[in-house]
């Protein structure tokens, strides 16, 4: 699935438009504790959380991440998204519970593992 | 052994704005000079643990990177405060990062392991109110 198909499913918005959006998402997480997210981060990941410091972008660039995703309609501060840009990391917020998006992600065939 | 290349990058201390731009450059600089795959992803990773591990924990210090024909090494060192028992730092779990780097979301005690993890051979050497020095390399096959 391409992040532009998940994007649809779990009716979300790109904050980052500039950003493709053909990357091929090859699992899924949630976890708001960066350092346990870097350690269990792999490429190709859809990774949910509320967090939106300029670290959340780094650990999804360095893990070549598919997309972060924001439950419950969280925005990212300007510097993260600017940086996700330069990154070419898409960001996508959704009016959906991390619980919910990832019920989604499962239903629709998205492994934890890639 | 040749060495094809090192660039030392000074890390400050709780700066976490800045925090994770050495890793990134590293990441690029090794993509520039061909590294891919398997090993860029746990070079990358093992240095942004390294890199915030001095900009959480220790009072400042520097991150050395070296790339040779066979492998990539990653050297952190810092000017203290030294750990106490590196057997407990090593725990996956165990963290003395303090509340401001936990509402970061950092401070799950996952960095040591973890660059243990992605890395091919691991060294650590601390002694308090000295320092701590990690050695870390990637072989390049």
């Amino acid at each position: 699935m391409k992040v532009s198909e998940l994007k649809d499913m779990i009716e979300a918005r790109s904050l980052t438009p500039d950003v493709a959006e053909d990357k091929e998402v090859t699992c899924g997480y949630a976890c708001d504790l960066l350092s346990w997210v870097m350690a269990h981060g792999e490429e190709g990941m859809a990774w949910v959380t509320v967090q939106t410091h300029l670290n959340v972008v780094a650990v999804a660039a360095l893990a070549e991440m598919a997309c972060v995703i924001l439950p419950e309609d969280v925005v990212m501060e300007e510097d993260s998204l600017t940086k996700a840009a330069s990154e070419g990391l898409c960001v996508l917020t959704s009016r959906l519970t991390a619980f919910e998006i990832c019920g989604r992600m499962a239903g629709a065939g998205v492994p934890a593992h890639g | 052994m040749e060495e094809l290349f090192r660039i030392t990058y000074p890390v400050k201390a709780a700066d976490y704005v800045t925090a994770g731009q050495a890793s990134t450059d590293i990441k690029r600089k090794l993509k520039q000079l061909g590294v891919g795959g398997d090993v860029l992803r746990r070079v990358a990773v093992a240095s942004y643990e390294v890199e915030l591990n001095l900009v959480i924990h220790y009072l400042g210090g520097e991150l050395c990177l070296t790339v040779f024909e066979d492998a990539v090494q990653l050297v952190s060192s810092d000017v203290g405060p030294g750990i106490a028992d590196l057997s407990m730092a090593m725990r996956e779990g165990f963290s003395t990062a303090n509340e401001e780097a936990r509402s970061l979301g950092f401070g799950a005690g996952m960095g040591l392991p973890n660059m243990k993890r992605n890395a091919d051979e691991f060294d650590i050497q601390s002694e308090v109110g000295k320092g701590t020095t990690i050695t870390m390399r990637f072989r390049l096959s």
